[in-house]
């Protein structure tokens, strides 16, 4: 065979290295296919990455304005008590509106000093009332107040709406925009880090909202997830991996446990909704319910990194163990466990970033309220930091879509978190039998 | 917050009970452990399971049952005229209101004086319940304590004891999975079967016009409810089979270039970056979707003279697609390097080139695992929600053209259960019935993929 192989490459040299040349180009290209795949598969992570990125990172500072507040005695407390719960009836808004006007002397007009209130953001008022209240000695004196602007005026600020769009089309008119080019010109305004955003709860105004209200709402439920899927998960993996006999029924967990991992999230939810929130009669929107559902989604994660641990820890200790005169479940909860924890953890905290990062089953159970309050405890109404950006994204205001941005990059922050912390587990006591 | 304390409080008894056994069992023998059936902490542990168990098992099945409970005591406080004046969600948004009234939460509606009666009463029999749940719970960990520890001698096998109930408890843990599963097919068939009773099961499956919107009064215009699933199940289909037109062609290549071209270390940096594309969360995709990619798609069609609609199948699908890549590539990545080197190397021998190998050899060795693979894409595509709920449409349209909007499956569940709903209409149920089959699909899709793929790892081991 060799020899005629020979004889033919020499019957046609040219023929032969022609198809030569072509084999090689087309191992090139396929070589060229596969790095292109994997190319563009890494190009659209970082081009998600770097639009959510661009778009939030604005989020994180807030446009301030400088007013000068007069506390006027007969206006907050006109019978001079010094009580604050006579202060805080007052009308903060006047406040507000008194020292806008004392910038803008100018706007008269009904429409006009309307529009001028709407550059400050509806909170300002609620931050007067704060200072006035908590030192009562202020009333009567004049200070400068730096409050945030709307949500309108801030977006400008930030420079995403031109100047050049045609008046009817924007957001902000020329008259607004020539009071926001009259305050930068008096220093009046500043773009501040905005740490409200990490300490309030959701807000309808986009200038107020923040993600606090969502974190602890996503902190509750992992740690209901994590309560409930952690043990029973560890337990499961031991029973199936150290006891359980070979039959029909350890056969059939086995099988239910493995389709269960592969069961749409959504499907979970419908079990939350049928089970836990119409059967039960559990609390709709709590963290409890979501954890639970959560949980029973987790569960087949963890089982399965359990096992896994569990597996690799070599038969010889068993027997060692079982040698000196340890009982089975001693063998299994002196070493077997604690030898399997760290790729039982690493499996756990996957299994929580997965759990952390869930959406669709939330909606079902009704953790997509609008919940203005930080919940206090695991049976509180609550949302999860997903469903906020779920929830933002759906709003119509422009300066959501940097909210919402935001608040991925800070979900996306924890999860890299934990991702972080599975493989330092992973490399830190892997190891090799 | 007194079931709290009252939890603690048992907890911190069974503390107690622990270390009573523990030292009574050592002081039986006088100091010498070892003349002990079980090492002292075994005793200590048989105590307060005595001591524990039973009491937390008591206040668990109290606190579930006492919801049932006070309704039932609630209609016999109701006038019985009013009871049967009330249809039954009518006298739960009673009960539920009165109970809010008691626990001083926000009332819907004006409170009768009836009502408020009902609320006082309801008060009253909630500190008589909780005070009787304490003491009894507390009644029954001291006795359990008590008993335990008298049952305590040298003979006593109280290893054995622990350990039995440790294993009752794991095989307890490990039945969660079917129960699970179980709830699941109950509660999906369940609801399904209330819902096929109202509209007709061929009419769902087979019908071609979906508006799920029923009327509140007889007569309302143009709100009869259409059930017909053709047009969702449709759109599903072009969804998915965009996804997986962007995901498998992505997904192979990087995985044959993963397995067979790149090196160790191109191989351990790029791998985890193609896996981080499936932790993002979903509703991160949607997002992008929705505010990048459809609009992105929505402009180059106006530059070539195509109308694409702002929701459409295009944008949900690719994003889709994307997300699904590390699905498709890991799996066969992992099958791909199963292929055992001598098939390889018998190709090399022969003259083949290495692509020329990975076409005519690998693949095919691989292929079933492949199909695998792609089958567990097709099943994570078609249950994907959050993508679509934010990226594709609303209304069902009958059509398989990617540029227009279309519906999904999941999309119709959230739209029909997200808000506060009257939990007997069509409308509700309806998004089981299609959770319903959306489960089946899955898990035949599953199934088949994991036997597929069990099979053939099999046939090289």
């Amino acid at each position: 065979m060799a020899v005629e192989t020979k004889s033919t490459q020499s019957a046609h040299p040219a023929l032969n290295s022609r198809r030569i040349a072509q084999r090689y180009a087309a191992e090139r290209r396929f070589r060229f296919y596969g790095m292109l795949a994997v190319g563009l598969a890494i190009g659209m992570l970082g081009l998600l990455l770097v639009t959510i990125v661009a778009r939030g990172l604005p989020a994180f500072w807030a446009t301030h304005v400088a007013i000068d507040v007069t506390y006027s005695q007969e206006l907050l407390d006109p019978e001079n008590t010094g009580d604050p719960e006579v202060i805080g009836q007052a009308n903060y808004r006047t406040l507000v509106r008194e020292s806008l006007q004392k910038i803008f002397p100018d706007a008269t007009g009904r429409s006009e000093r309307r529009a001028l209130l709407g550059m400050v953001s509806s909170g300002a008022p609620l931050e007067l009332r704060e200072r006035a209240m908590s030192d009562p000695a202020i009333i009567g004196s004049t200070e400068r107040v730096w409050v945030k602007t709307s949500d309108d005026v801030d977006t400008f600020v930030k420079g995403q709406i031109s100047r050049d769009v045609p008046e009817e089309d924007r957001r902000v008119k020329d008259q607004e925009i020539a009071w926001i080019d009259q305050l930068e010109a008096e220093d009046r305004l500043d773009v501040r880090f905005d740490v409200d955003f990490f300490t309030t709860g959701d807000s309808r105004e986009p200038e107020q909202a923040g993600i606090w209200g969502a974190v602890m709402g996503s902190f509750f439920t992992l740690i209901v997830t994590l309560a409930l899927s952690f043990p029973v998960g560890v337990l499961t993996a031991t029973y199936l991996e150290e006891f359980a006999p070979k039959n029909k029924l350890t056969d059939f967990i086995e099988v239910n446990i493995n389709n269960l991992a592969a069961v749409p999230s959504i499907v979970f939810g419908l079990l939350g909704l049928a089970v836990f929130l119409n059967f039960f009669g559990l609390p709709r929107s709590a963290p409890l319910v979501g954890g639970m559902v959560l949980a029973l989604m987790t569960l087949p994660t963890i089982i399965i990194a359990s096992r896994a641990a569990l597996k690799a820890v070599p038969p010889s200790i068993r027997e060692a163990a079982l040698g000196v005169g340890a009982s089975k479940l001693q063998v299994v909860t002196h070493h077997v466990v604690p030898l399997a924890m760290p790729g039982i953890l690493t499996g756990t905290i996957i299994g929580m970033a997965q759990a952390l990062g869930e959406t669709a089953p939330l909606l079902m159970i009704g953790m997509v309220a609008f919940i203005v309050d930080v919940p206090g405890g695991i049976t509180d109404p609550a949302t999860v930091l997903p469903v906020q950006v779920y929830l933002w994204a759906d709003s119509p205001e422009r300066a959501f879509v940097a909210k919402t941005s935001a608040a991925i990059m800070v979900l996306l922050g924890f999860l890299i978190l934990m991702n972080a912390i599975a493989v330092v587990l992973r490399k830190r006591f892997e190891r090799r039998w | 917050m007194s079931s709290y304390l009252l939890v603690a409080l048992i907890l911190i008894l069974a503390v107690v009970g622990y270390s009573m056994g523990r030292s009574r069992a050592v002081a039986t023998v006088g100091g010498e452990a070892q003349k002990l059936h079980s090492l002292p902490s075994y005793y200590g542990s048989y105590v307060a399971l005595w001591c524990g168990v039973p009491a937390l098992l008591l206040v668990a099945g109290w606190l579930l049952a006492k919801p049932m409970l006070a309704e039932w005591a609630l209609r016999g406080e109701l006038d019985p005229q009013t009871l049967q004046s009330l249809t039954s969600s009518e006298l739960r948004l009673m009960v539920s209101n009165i109970v809010n009234l008691a626990t001083g939460n926000i009332v819907s509606g004006e409170p009768t004086p009836e009502m408020l009666r009902a609320a006082e009463a309801y008060q009253g029999m909630e500190q008589i319940s909780q005070i009787a749940m304490t003491v009894v719970g507390i009644a029954l960990a001291i006795l359990g304590l008590g008993f335990a520890r008298t049952r305590i001698t040298p003979t006593l096998r109280a290893r054995n004891t622990v350990e039995r109930f440790v294993s009752v408890i794991m095989m307890i843990a490990s039945l969660i999975a079917i129960l699970t599963t179980a709830g699941i097919v109950l509660s999906l068939l369940f609801e399904s079967i209330r819902f096929f009773q109202k509209v007709p099961f061929s009419e769902f499956l087979f019908g071609l016009s979906w508006s799920p919107q029923t009327a509140l009064r007889a007569d309302q215009v143009g709100s009869s409810g259409a059930f017909g699933a053709v047009p969702i199940f449709l759109g599903t289909a072009v969804i998915t089979v965009i996804a997986m037109c962007v995901a498998v062609p992505i997904g192979l290549f990087s995985a044959i270039y993963m397995s067979e071209y790149a090196g160790p270390k191109v191989r351990a940096t790029a791998k985890p970056i193609l896996e981080v594309l499936a932790g993002v969360p979903t509703v991160v995709y949607g997002f992008f979707a929705a505010l990048t990619v459809a609009p992105f798609f929505r402009g180059m069609g106006e530059g070539i003279g195509l109308d694409v609609s702002s929701e459409s199948a295009l944008a949900a699908g690719v994003v889709m697609g994307i997300m699904i890549i590390p699905f498709v590539s890991s799996l066969s990545d992992d099958v791909m390097n199963a292929v055992p080197q001598s098939l390889r190397d018998g190709a090399y021998a022969l003259g083949a080139t290495q692509s020329e190998t990975i076409k005519q050899v690998i693949v095919p060795a691989a292929l079933p695992g492949i199909v695998g693979s792609v089958l567990l894409a097709v099943s994570r595509a078609i249950g994907e929600t959050m993508i679509v709920v934010m990226a594709a449409g609303l209304a069902a349209n009958l059509t398989v053209n990617p540029l227009e909007a279309v519906t999904t499956v999941t999309v119709q569940i959230v739209t029909l259960l997200t808000g506060d709903q009257e939990f007997d209409s069509a409308k509700t149920l309806a998004a089981f019935a299609l959770g319903l089959v959306l489960f089946v699909v899955t898990l035949m899709l599953n199934i088949v993929a994991l036997r597929v793929v069990r099979k053939y790892r099999e046939k090289y081991d």
